[in-house]
Formats: C-alpha cells, structure tokens, sequence
C-alpha cells in the first residue's frame, strides 16, 4: 500500500530515483537543483540506496560520467539547471545519439546574464533540439510518478534514448506537497533492474562513439529521429501500464474545461495551476475559456495537441522563456507551425511571462486573453508580449 | 586500500622473451606513416591485453582508429568527446563497480584505461582529468603527447616545446615559434597524491609497456604520460620518430621516472646527455632556431634536470645515492 507522505518535492524526485533502485548518481550542485542531488548523497550514505555517487568538478563533466555509467550498463541518473544545463549541452546531444537510457531531472531556471537563480524556461529551451525526451512535471506527484516512468521509458530496447523531467525551480522544487509513496516491492515489480543491449563488457566487444563519415552520418540521424518519433506510442505505454498499477494516469496534453472554450491557454509546467484557477473565476464570470497543458514536449503529441485545442477558436501561448529577435516564442512558434501544417486556421496569440522567478497572477492571465481578444478583434498580430514588465 | 608499491611488487612483467602476441588495438588503422603517438597506444594496449576496457578522447587516435563501419578496437572502446575522456571513464568505473557489488556483472579483472592527447589533456581536459584523479576511481589515464593538436592541424598546445613552430604558434620575423615553455603534466598529476604517476617513451617499449602493467596494477587511479613523435607535425621522416624518442631522453628533455606512493625513481639516468641541438635539428619545427635561441633551451633542460633530481632526493633518498 502507498503512504501518504508530506514531502518536499525535491525530495520526492530523489526518493523516485531511489525507488528505481538507480546505480549510479553523478551530479554537480546547483540552485534550484542542490535539494535533490543532496538528499541522493544522504540515501546512499546512509546505505538506503546501493548505488555509486560521483560527487564530478563540474554538469560537463556529470554527462560525461552518466554517459560513461551507461555505457558500462548501469542504470543513471543526474540532475542539473540553468548554467549547469548549459555546460552540459554539448554531451546532450552526445548521450542521445549513443542511445543511452540516462535520466536527469531539471530543477528549470533562468539562464544568466544578469545572473538569476529563479525559474523560467530559457535553460531547457536551449536544449529543445538535443534529441531527449522532454516533459513538464505540474506538482510533487507528478514529480516522483513521472521520474519513475522516465526509467521505464528511457531503459525499453524499443526506445533507448535519454529522459529529461521538467519541474520549475523553487516553485515546485522546494513547496511540501502530500506525496503517494509506493512500496519499494510494488515499483520493483514494475520496474526491473537495467538490461542493457550493448554495454562496454571485455567478453563482446563493441566500439561506441565512432567517427560518422558523411557516408553515413545522414543515416545514423535518421535512424535517431526515427526513435524518437517512434518512442510516442511508448511512453504512453508505460504511463498507461503505471496508472495500471499505481492508479494515477498521466497523458501527453492535459485539458481543462475545454469542452465548449472559445479561447484556450496553452501552457507547460507549474503555471498551468495558476491558469486552471484563474479560467474558473473567468467562468465564473461567463466566459468560455479553457486550459490545454502540454506535458510531454519531445517527441510532440502532435495529433493530441490538435485534437485538445479542435474547438477553441484563439489560443493564447504562454512562453515562460524569451526569444530574441524570432516571430514567436519557442512554444508558440511550434503551436502556429503545427496549425499552419494542417491548414487549421486559428487566432495564436503568444505571451512571455513568469520570467526569472516573477509571479505571474490570475489577473494577469486575464487580462492576456483580453488582450489577445481585442487584438483578435483588430485584425493585430499579438506575439512576443512581455506580461508584467515595469515602465 | 594496498599502496602502489605494494601492489606492483608482483606485477607480471615483459620482457622479450613474454611480450604479449594479442594485439588489442589491431593493424589497419589509418595513422600516418612513421607514427610514434599510435605505436605508444598499441603498445599500451599490448601491456594491458584482452581485458582492456578503452576510453578515447577526440584526437588523431580516435580518428584514425574509428571510421564507421571500421575499427581498430579488438576491446571494448568508447569515445564521448574532446575534453572529457576521464569523466567519462570515472563513469564507467563507477557503473561496472556498482553492477560487480549489485552481482549484475562478473568482476573479471577489466583494466579502464582512458586515453588522450596533449591537448585533450593539458589544456582542454585538465578539470575532467582533476577531478577524476582528485576522486581516486580505479582507472589509467594516459597521455599520448605529441607536443600539439595534431588532428586540427598542428596548433600550439600548452605541451609545445619553446621554439617550436605549429600553425598558431608560426615562427616568423616577429616570433621564434612556441613563445612559452611545455607545461609539465606529469608534475600537475604528480601534485594530485595519486599512487601511480610515470613517464614513457616508444624508444623504451619493453620500459613503457611495463610501467602500464604497473599502472594498470595500481588500485585508484594511475597517470602515464608518454612521448609520441608525429612525423606530419613535427616536418621529420616517418623513419626517424624512434631515433626521436630516443633522443629527447638522452638529451634529458624528456626524463623517463615514475613517481611511486610520491617517492620519484629515476627509470633511466643519463650521466652523459648529448647537447639538445642534436635532438632539434632533427626537426623541422625546431629548424628558425638561432644558436642562442638553443642556448636558452639547453639551459632550461639542464635546470629542470637539477630540478628532478632534487625530488628524487626529496622523496626517494636511498635511490638517489645510489644513483650518484
Ligand atoms: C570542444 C572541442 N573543441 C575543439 C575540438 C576540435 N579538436 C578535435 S581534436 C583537437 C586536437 C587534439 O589534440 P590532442 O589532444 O593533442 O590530440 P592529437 O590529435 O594531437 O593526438 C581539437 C582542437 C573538439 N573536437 N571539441
Ligand atoms: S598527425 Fe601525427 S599523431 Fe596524428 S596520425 Fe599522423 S603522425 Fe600520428
Ligand atoms: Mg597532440
């Protein structure tokens, strides 16, 4: 039986790895990352989790050694955020495309300069194209569920590829939540130990990480993209198989009183709680308004997402990131490429907001969509709109 | 955990009547003509045999030896990147070592042997080799120095002798070549109180291969630098990178020791060096020297001699008397 536990989510999210009875933990500090990473060291010194703990001199250098720990067959986990993220970006890309199964929970925060240890999206913005699957936790039980699935995702011989579990710094790292902790028995039934196909083992030889001749680079990318792509149906599997057995259900788009909306927020991560209770009290007031929230951003639940925001008429896109000098943000770039490929015609205002650790408040969302309206209504493109800056 | 003075005692040695038949890193690779940088990497995969678990940093070895569909690696081999050949081997000891106690793999004596160039050492991987040393994972690194980025294209590196010219470091009317002097790697991992540090030239085979098997017997970790003339960077006939390497240790600009617990053992005294001049007019880096430029050089090698000797003095009293 799963106990409930009031547990800070940090500390669910390495209780997970601890559940998932992880081999090897190789991680380097950083704000708003530091509670998990310290709480592994803490359960493997205190003998609760068997597993090796590489304290590295750097994130660049955490990748490298997960990368290594995975080659050599070992079930890996790391953990990063914002600088620390981008250190690590050159070997994301590598961990990939050597089809190994790491997991790493990001802590999301700011990229500097100006230095600023609070929450958006512009760290795993930068990595959007490094070919790992990506998704958005929403609070602390999503948070401990979702980092266990990672595992089984990441580790299936059909799928192979890197797991990389969003959660928002501060925001949902550090608030206590109520937490279902399952019984270890119960997630090592689920969950078995690694096999891996091909590991660095002296009595079968193989060579990793080989020069790609332009003979046969476009092949050996194709066949990546083709992973990923063919890893959806997967992770669908696996979160119907772990609501199966823990009895709780994830999906890759989560809608919210969408059934009749005129007008659909479209979000990703801990916001998405805030639009939920900012669209009652817009009922409330007899407006048609709804929430669609992305949680698993790669590989893209295309058909999902489509099918999520069918009805709405105007979609407003929040992106918790900048761009600079691009047409849309990240999120609603995708959004209006997505649309614009299946010739659905639709009004996709796109908003920036909740950057570097700034609220964002119910009265905010509002007043976006009534922004999004009245440009709607003027025939005005509305894109890049920074929510809450201070003139 | 034993020391390495310990642990070597019994080491298996080679000698020329036991030298290993397998070839892990097999013929057929794609190095130049003459190259000293993969007969010191072959030789170190003889000493160390079947059992050889190879971490490669990018460089000239790990291209020539792996162009998809081939390689050269008759062992398990993996390369990451540039920079980080010790971080990723510290994983791999790390994973192996968990899956041995979790009794998921057999412990059958695998060796982790990480290798990189000067530059994937010295100057790009210094942190990852830091702090991979500094951690004590039960791995070799070893550093196939051939004195500059040779698979770019031969730029400067921190391990470029003075006077050398590389194509960042041109000589030219305004510049003697390599303006500053080879930073001296052995030292820095010396400075990190590992149990094994040692330095090899190809010149030495037997030598080299027998400092790896006492590398590779060490338990923590182990740093073996070695010499590796490159013909195409160093503008000499492939037929001279052995005579080379030979030189650079009687001219004593490259000292062969080993540094053992911290205590120095000189592994090869030279009483009567021959002047460096006749080391670097073999090459054509070396060749826009002037006679005082030579001088500059002679009297920094004969320093850091002196130098040497006085931490084997330090260290390994007994050995240095009877040295002298
Ligand atoms: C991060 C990064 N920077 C630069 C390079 C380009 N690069 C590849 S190998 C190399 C030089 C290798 O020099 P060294 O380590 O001395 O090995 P050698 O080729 O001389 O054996 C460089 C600069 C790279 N691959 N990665
Ligand atoms: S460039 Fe030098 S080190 Fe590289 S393969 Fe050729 S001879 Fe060897
Ligand atoms: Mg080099």
């Amino acid at each position: 039986m799963a106990r409930r536990v009031g547990l800070e989510v940090s500390l669910a999210c390495a209780e997970a790895v601890k559940l998932a009875n992880a081999d090897v933990v190789a991680a380097y500090p950083i704000t708003p990352q530091t509670h998990i990473v310290e709480h592994l060291a803490e359960l493997v010194a205190d003998g609760h989790l068997d597993a090796e703990f590489i304290p590295v001199e750097s994130e660049h250098s955490a990748m490298s050694a997960c990368i290594g720990s995975s080659a050599a067959g070992a079930r890996t986990f790391t953990s990063s955020a914002s600088q620390g993220l981008a250190l690590m970006h050159e070997m994301l890309y590598i961990a990939s495309s050597m089809r190994l199964p790491i997991v790493m929970a990001v802590a999301n925060r700011s990229l500097s300069g100006p230095i600023s240890i609070w929450n958006d999206h512009s760290d795993v913005m930068g990595e959007r194209d490094t070919g790992w699957i990506q998704y958005f936790c929403e609070n602390g039980q999503e948070v401990l569920d979702l980092t266990l699935t990672a595992f089984k995702i990441a580790e299936d011989p059909r799928v192979l590829l890197p797991v990389m579990v969003n959660m928002d710094g501060f925001i949902l790292t550090h608030v206590i939540e109520p937490i279902l902790m399952p019984e270890q028995a119960e997630v090592d039934a689920w969950l078995p130990p690694y096999v891996p196909q091909l590991c660095l083992d002296p009595a079968k030889p193989i060579s990793m990480g080989m020069v790609g001749v332009p003979e046969v680079y476009t092949e050996a990318k194709r066949a990546q993209v083709q992973a990923i792509n063919d890893s959806y149906p997967i992770i669908l599997e696996h979160w119907a198989s772990f609501a199966k057995q823990f009895g709780r259900s994830y999906q890759p788009v989560e809608s919210y009183r969408t059934e009749d909306a005129e007008a659909v927020f479209v979000s990703m991560g801990s916001l998405s709680e805030t639009i939920m209770s900012a669209v009652d009290e817009m009922r409330a007031a007899g407006q048609k308004v709804g929430v669609v929230r992305i949680r698993l951003w790669r590989p893209f639940p295309v058909a999902e997402f489509t099918k999520a925001v069918a009805k709405a008429e105007t979609l407003v896109v929040i992106d918790r990131n900048l761009t600079f000098g691009a047409p849309a943000g990240p999120v609603a770039t995708e959004v209006r490429a997505l649309l614009f490929s299946q010739g659905i015609q639709k009004y996709v205002a796109n908003f920036e907001a909740g950057l570097g650790g700034r609220d964002v408040t119910r009265d905010q969302f509002k007043e976006m969509l009534a922004k999004a309206q009245k440009a709607k209504a003027a025939g005005q493109d509305m894109t890049c709109e920074m929510v809450g800056v201070k003139e | 955990m034993i020391s390495a003075a310990e642990a070597i005692k019994n080491y298996e040695k080679i000698t020329p009547k036991n030298i290993p038949l397998a070839e892990p890193f097999s013929r057929g690779h794609r190095a130049c003509q003459g190259c000293g940088e993969v007969l010191a990497l072959r030789l170190v995969a003889k000493a160390v045999g079947q059992n050889l678990i190879a971490v490669s940093a990018t460089g000239c070895m790990e291209i020539i030896s792996s162009p998809y569909p081939q390689t050269a690696w008759n062992v398990p081999w993996i390369h990451v990147a540039f920079e980080n050949a010790a971080a990723v081997a510290s994983g791999v000891e790390a994973g192996r070592k968990a899956l041995i106690r979790k009794g998921r793999i057999a412990d059958a004596g695998a060796k982790i042997v990480a290798f990189a160039g000067d530059g994937g050492t010295a100057d790009i991987g210094m942190q990852a080799l830091s702090g991979a040393l500094e951690r004590g994972h039960d791995f070799t690194y070893v550093c196939l120095d051939n004195e500059a980025y040779m698979n770019t294209g031969i730029q400067r590196s921190s391990s470029t002798p003075f006077g050398a010219s590389t194509t960042t470091s041109p000589s030219g009317s305004k510049s003697k070549g390599q303006m500053t002097w080879k930073k001296n790697m052995p030292m820095i991992a010396a400075a990190h109180n590992v149990p094994y540090v040692a330095t090899a030239s190809p010149a030495w085979h037997l030598d080299l291969m027998n400092k790896i098997r006492k590398a590779i017997a060490t338990p923590g970790p182990a740093y073996v630098h070695i010499y590796s003339p490159c013909p195409t960077g160093w503008r000499c006939g492939p037929e001279t990178s052995i005579e080379t390497a030979r030189l650079v240790v009687q001219t004593r600009i490259f000292p062969l020791y080993e540094v053992i617990d911290g205590k120095f053992v000189l592994t090869r005294d030279i009483k009567n060096p021959k002047p460096v001049e006749e080391y670097l007019k073999m090459q054509r880096r070396f060749r826009h020297l002037k006679p005082e430029d030579i001088e500059v050089i002679q009297k920094r090698v004969d320093a850091d001699w002196e130098r040497l000797l006085g931490f084997v003095k330090a260290t390994n009293p007994e050995a240095a008397e009877k040295a002298e």
